[in-house]
C-alpha cells in the first residue's frame, strides 16, 4: 500500500538530507575548483566538526556554542592542513593529492577513535526544537524542520561570500582560471588557505548541525564522502549551484528509495549518476575544461 | 628495476618465494600473515597495472575483489562445483566482465572524476552484496565453509589444508600472476599504457585508441582482483563480506603507494610492511585499534617525502651509494653533440646534407587513389566559441608533396585551424576532405591513423619515458593500428618497428640520446623529438605548429634542414612566425588574419602583397603614401 503521508514525510527527509549534502558538497567543490585538489578527507572533516561540537556541548551545554565551535574548529583545522600539508601538493600529480588527503582522512578518523572510542555520541537538539511540529497535513520532527532552515542560512551565507564579496569574486575567478588570477598579482597563497578553511568549515558545520539527527561515530564521514562524490559528479565539479542541485537530487533519491527498500538507495543514486555521466558528462551545471 | 631481464626477475621472484617461509618467521611473521601478503600481492599486481602503469587511480577495487571471491566461494559452498581451480577461474572471469561494465562507465571521465566514480560504484557493490543479494552472498555473515584447494596428481591428491601447504599453493599463483604481469607491461600494450599515463592527449594524437587501452587495463586489474578475492576465500575457508568495503580499496591503494607504484613488486612490499606492522602493533605492542592511526601517519609521511614509495627510495639510495646517477649526469653533456651551443653551423649542415639523402621512410601510400592531386581540402571551415569567431569560412587546399606555410598575426586562428584539421576540435560548420575522404568531426585518433598528424606548438611528450620509448609508442600506432590486444607480444618483434624507430632517431639527430629520459633532454632536443613523434607515425600529411618556436638561431637552421629532409615526398603544412626561414622552406604561403584567409601565393607574392604588409606592419599604405 502506498502511504501518502509517509511519502511526503520522506520527501521532507530528502530535502533535509539534500540541503545537508549540498552544504558539504559546496565545501568540496569550491576547494577542488580553486585549489585543484580533491579533498578525500572531507568526510573525516564532517565527522571531526561533529566531535568538536560535541566537546563544546559537553562543556557548555549550549547547542549554539557547539555549532560555533564545530564550524570554527574546522576552519582552523582546514587552514592548518592547507598550510602544513596540502600546500606542498599543488604542483604534484592529482594522484598524489588524492593519496595524501586520503591518508589524512584516515589519520583524523583514527585520531578521533583514539580519543573518543568507537561508541557513538549524541548531541540533543536545543530545548525549543525538541518534539514534533504539526504541519497541517502531517507531523514532522521540529529539529529537522529547523535544520532545513539552518542549512539554508548557511548556504545563503556561503552564496553571499562567494558572489557578493571581493574574496568570493577571486575564488570564482580562480575556479575558472587560477593561473590567470595568480598572474594578476593576487596573493593566491592566502586565498587558497582561506578557501580550504571555508570548505572545511562547511563540512564541519554540517557535521555538528546533523549530530542531533544522526549520532556521531568516527565512521560517520565515510558514507557522507561517497554521497558527496555522487553529488559533485551529478552537479558538476566547481559549480556552487551544481552542488546545491546535485545535493537536493541525491537527497530525494536516497530518501524516497529508502521508503521502498533502503538497500536500493545506493543503486538508484548510482543509476542517476550514470545517467548524468552518459547524457551530460560534465555534470548538470558543470562546464567542460574545469577538470 | 623492471628494466632488468624478465627471466632474471622471475628467477629472483622464485628464489624469494622459496626463501620467504624459512626467513620471514624469524622476523616475526606468522604463517597466516605470509599467506595474506601473497593474496594482497596478487591483488596489487593488477592494481599496479592500472595505477602505476596506466595512471588510473581507482578507489573501487574492492568491488572486483569481492565479486571474484564471492562467485568462487558461492560455487564451492552452495553448489557442488567440483574443481577449486575452475571456481577460481570463473570468479576471475566474472570479475573481469564486471570490470568491463564498470570500466565503460567510470572511464567516461578521467582524473579525480574517475576516482570519485570508482568509489561510488564500489559502494553500490557493497550495498548490493549486503542486501538484495544476501541470499547468495550470506549478507553480513559472508560464506563460510570454503574448502581448501586440492590437487589431484593421478596417484595421490594434495590437500592444501595447512598454512604451509597453502603457502605453496599461493606462491605458485603469485609466481604465475607476476610472470603474466611482466609480459603485459613489456608488451606493446604495456608501452601504450605508459604513454597514456604520461600524456593521454598525445597517446591519442599519435593514433592509439586510449579508451580501449584504458578499459583493457581496467579489466586486467579487475580480473587480478577477482582472482585474489577467490584466493582470500580459499585461504580463510570463509569468504568475508568486508572484502567489499571501502577500507579494502583504501588498503590496496595505500599498500601500493607505500611499496612504490609502477614496479609490480611495490604492492607486495607494501603489503608486507602493512600486514607486519598491523600484527606487530596489535599483538606485540597491544595498541588495539590505534594501529591504524600509526599506519595512517606512516602513509602520509611516505606520500609526502618518499614519492616513489619504498622501492623508489631503495633505488635512489642504491644510486646514491654506487654513484651511478651522478655518473650518468656527468656523461650526458659529452654524449650530446647536438646541444645548442656545440651545434656549429658547418658540421650541422654537413650532417644534414648526409641525412637528406637518408630521408626516412617513404610516406604511407594514399588510402584512396588520388584522382586529382589535392590531398587536403577544407571548405568554408568555421569555428565559433560562443560569440568569438576563431575561424570563419576558410577555404584551403593542399596538393600532394606540397610544402605550405601558414602565417598570420597572433590570434589569427592558425592553431584553431590546425586543431580542426586533426580532429582535436569539431568545426562549427564547413567540411574537411583528406585524400578524398570526409574527415569532418572525426576523432583525432582516427585522423592520425589515416595519416594526418600534427606536431604541437608546446611540446607534448611522454616525459617519464626515454627517447626510444617515445618514438616506439608513435611507431606502434602506425604499425599496429589504433587498437590491438597483443597483451603478451614483444614490442621489439613488431615488424618494422626497429627500422622505423632507428630511421626517425637518425632523422631527428637523437641517436646518441636514445636511452635518455625526456625530462633530461635539452629544449632543442625535446623540440626535435616533438617532430620525431609525428614522423614516426609515418604521416602522409604532416602539420607543424611553430616548429621553430623558442629555438636559438643555430637550432633553427638545424631544424629547417631537418624539416626539409622530412619533407621529401611528404605533404607538409607549417605554421611559424620566423618568416625568413619559413619562406625558404615552403613553396606557397597562406596568410590568415582574424580567422579568415587574407592571401594565398608564393612566398614572393605574399611578401609583396599590400594587404599582408598592412596586416603585419599596420598602416603601411599611409606610411608609403606620406613618403
Amino acid at each position: 500500500m502506498f502511504n501518502w503521508s509517509n511519502f511526503v514525510s520522506q520527501c521532507f527527509n530528502g530535502l533535509v538530507l539534500g540541503a545537508l549534502l549540498a552544504l558539504i558538497s559546496s565545501g568540496l567543490t569550491i576547494i577542488y575548483g580553486t585549489l585543484g585538489v580533491l579533498n578525500l578527507a572531507h568526510g573525516a572533516m564532517f565527522m571531526l566538526g561533529g566531535y568538536a561540537g560535541w566537546v563544546a556541548f559537553s562543556v557548555t551545554r549550549s547547542f549554539i556554542a557547539a555549532v560555533i565551535a564545530g564550524g570554527l574548529f574546522m576552519m582552523v583545522v582546514g587552514v592548518l592542513v592547507e598550510r602544513v600539508i596540502v600546500r606542498h601538493f599543488y604542483k604534484r600529480p592529482h594522484e598524489d593529492q588524492l593519496l595524501v588527503t586520503f591518508g589524512l582522512g584516515i589519520c583524523l578518523v583514527e585520531l578521533v577513535r583514539f580519543f573518543f572510542g568507537s561508541l557513538s555520541k549524541s548531541v540533543p537538539p536545543p530545548a525549543p526544537l525538541v518534539g514534533i511540529t504539526p504541519l497541517g497535513f502531517m507531523f514532522y520532527p521540529t529539529y529537522r524542520l529547523a535544520l532545513l532552515g539552518i542549512v539554508a542560512i548557511a548556504l545563503l551565507a556561503l552564496y553571499i561570500v562567494l558572489y557578493r564579496t571581493r574574496i568570493g569574486m577571486i575564488v570564482r575567478a580562480g575556479i575558472e582560471d587560477s593561473v590567470m588570477v595568480d598572474s594578476l598579482g593576487i596573493d593566491t597563497d592566502k586565498v587558497f588557505m582561506l578557501v580550504f578553511g571555508i570548505g572545511a568549515m562547511a563540512a564541519g558545520f554540517a557535521g555538528i548541525v546533523n549530530a542531533p539527527v544522526v549520532s556521531l561515530s568516527p565512521d560517520v564521514g565515510e558514507a557522507i564522502l561517497v554521497q558527496t562524490f555522487v553529488v559533485v559528479v551529478i552537479g558538476g565539479v566547481g559549480s556552487f549551484p551544481g552542488a546545491i542541485l546535485g545535493g537536493l537530487i541525491a537527497g530525494e533519491i536516497i530518501s524516497i528509495t529508502s521508503m521502498f527498500n533502503p538497500a536500493y538507495s545506493y543503486v538508484m543514486l548510482f543509476i542517476a549518476m550514470t545517467l548524468v555521466l552518459v547524457l551530460r558528462p560534465y555534470g548538470l551545471l558543470g562546464t567542460a575544461g574545469r577538470e | 628495476m623492471l628494466k632488468r631481464s624478465p627471466f632474471l626477475l622471475l628467477l629472483v621472484t622464485a628464489a624469494g618465494l622459496f626463501a620467504a617461509p624459512f626467513v620471514l618467521p624469524f622476523l616475526g611473521f606468522t604463517p597466516t600473515t605470509i599467506n595474506r601478503i601473497l593474496v594482497w600481492g596478487i591483488f596489487g599486481i593488477g592494481f599496479d597495472i592500472l595505477f602505476g602503469f596506466t595512471g588510473l587511480l581507482s578507489f573501487g577495487q574492492s568491488a572486483f575483489f569481492g565479486t571474484g571471491g564471492m562467485v568462487a566461494a558461492y560455487l564451492l559452498t552452495v553448489t557442488d562445483f567440483p574443481s577449486v581451480i575452475a571456481a577460481l577461474g570463473i570468479g576471475t572471469l566474472v570479475a573481469g566482465i564486471v570490470g568491463f561494465l564498470v570500466g565503460m562507465i567510470a572511464l567516461r571521465r578521467t582524473g579525480i572524476y574517475f576516482a570519485m566514480i570508482t568509489v561510488a560504484i564500489a559502494e553500490v557493490f557493497f550495498f548490493v552484496e549486503f542486501n538484495p543479494l544476501s541470499a547468495y552472498t550470506g549478507g553480513e555473515n559472508g560464506l563460510p565453509g570454503v574448502p581448501a584447494p586440492t590437487l589431484y596428481l593421478g596417484f595421490t591428491t594434495i590437500h592444501f589444508d595447512s598454512d604451509t601447504r597453502l603457502y605453496g599453493f599461493l606462491a605458485f599463483w603469485f609466481f604465475i600472476a607476476m610472470a603474466i604481469a611482466l609480459r603485459i607491461v613489456r608488451s606493446p600494450v604495456g608501452a601504450v599504457l605508459r604513454a597514456i599515463r604520461d600524456n593521454p592527449l598525445r597517446a591519442a594524437a599519435v593514433g592509439h585508441n586510449i579508451h580501449g587501452y584504458k578499459l583493457t587495463a581496467f579489466v586486467v586489474a579487475a580480473a587480478y582482483a577477482g582472482f585474489a578475492g577467490g584466493l582470500l576465500g580459499l585461504m580463510q575457508g570463509f569468504m568475508p563480506p568486508d572484502a567489499f568495503t571501502f577500507d579494502t580499496s583504501g588498503q590496496l591503494v595505500m599498500q601500493t603507494a607505500i611499496g612504490g607504484a609502477g614496479t609490480l613488486f611495490g604492492p607486495l612490499l607494501g603489503a608486507t610492511l602493512w600486514l607486519y606492522l598491523s600484527d606487530f602493533l596489535q599483538t606485540t605492542l597491544h595498541l588495539g585499534a590505534t594501529w591504524k592511526l600509526v599506519l595512517g601517519v606512516i602513509f602520509v609521511l611516505l606520500v609526502c617525502f618518499l614519492r616513489r614509495g619504498l622501492i623508489g627510495g631503495i633505488e635512489d639510495l642504491y644510486a646514491l651509494l654506487t654513484g651511478t646517477r651522478r655518473k650518468a649526469v656527468a656523461i650526458t653533456p659529452v654524449a650530446a653533440p647536438s646541444s645548442p651551443i656545440a651545434a656549429e653551423r658547418k658540421p650541422v649542415t654537413a650532417e644534414h646534407a648526409r641525412k637528406a639523402v637518408i630521408t626516412a621512410m617513404a610516406p604511407r601510400p594514399p588510402a584512396n587513389e588520388p584522382k586529382n592531386e589535392v590531398v587536403l581540402e577544407a571548405m568554408a571551415l568555421t569555428k565559433r566559441y560562443g560569440g568569438v569567431i576563431a575561424n570563419s569560412g576558410i577555404d584551403f587546399s593542399v596538393k600532394r608533396g606540397e610544402r605550405r606555410g601558414i602565417i598570420g598575426p597572433n590570434g589569427a586562428g592558425k592553431t584553431t585551424f590546425f586543431r580542426m584539421l586533426t580532429g582535436e576540435v569539431k568545426p562549427t560548420s564547413g567540411s574537411i576532405i583528406f585524400e578524398g575522404r570526409d574527415i569532418t568531426g572525426m576523432a583525432v585518433t582516427d585522423v592520425s591513423q589515416l595519416g594526418l598528424t600534427k606536431s604541437y606548438q608546446i611540446n607534448q611528450l611522454f616525459n617519464r619515458l626515454t627517447v626510444r620509448e617515445n618514438l616506439t609508442i608513435a611507431a606502434l600506432a602506425y604499425l599496429r593500428g589504433k587498437f590491438r590486444l597483443d597483451l603478451f607480444g614483444n614490442p621489439y618483434q613488431v615488424e618494422g618497428l626497429d627500422e622505423q624507430v632507428e630511421k626517425t632517431l637518425e632523422l631527428i639527430n637523437l641517436t646518441t640520446r636514445v636511452d635518455t629520459p625526456v625530462s633530461q633532454l635539452a629544449y632543442g632536443e625535446k623540440r626535435r623529438l616533438e617532430v620525431g613523434l609525428t614522423v614516426a607515425t609515418n604521416p602522409s600529411l604532416l602539420l607543424l605548429d611553430e616548429p621553430l618556436a623558442g629555438m636559438s638561431p643555430a637550432e633553427r637552421i638545424e631544424t629547417v634542414a631537418l624539416l626539409k629532409s622530412i619533407g621529401h615526398g611528404r605533404t607538409m603544412i607549417i605554421i611559424d612566425h620566423d618568416m625568413d626561414l619559413l619562406f625558404e622552406l615552403v613553396e606557397s604561403v597562406t596568410v590568415l588574419q582574424e580567422g579568415s584567409v587574407l592571401a594565398n601565393g608564393t612566398p614572393d607574392e605574399v611578401k609583396r602583397n599590400a594587404k599582408v604588409q598592412e596586416a603585419y606592419l599596420g598602416g603601411v599604405h599611409e606610411g608609403l603614401a606620406a613618403e
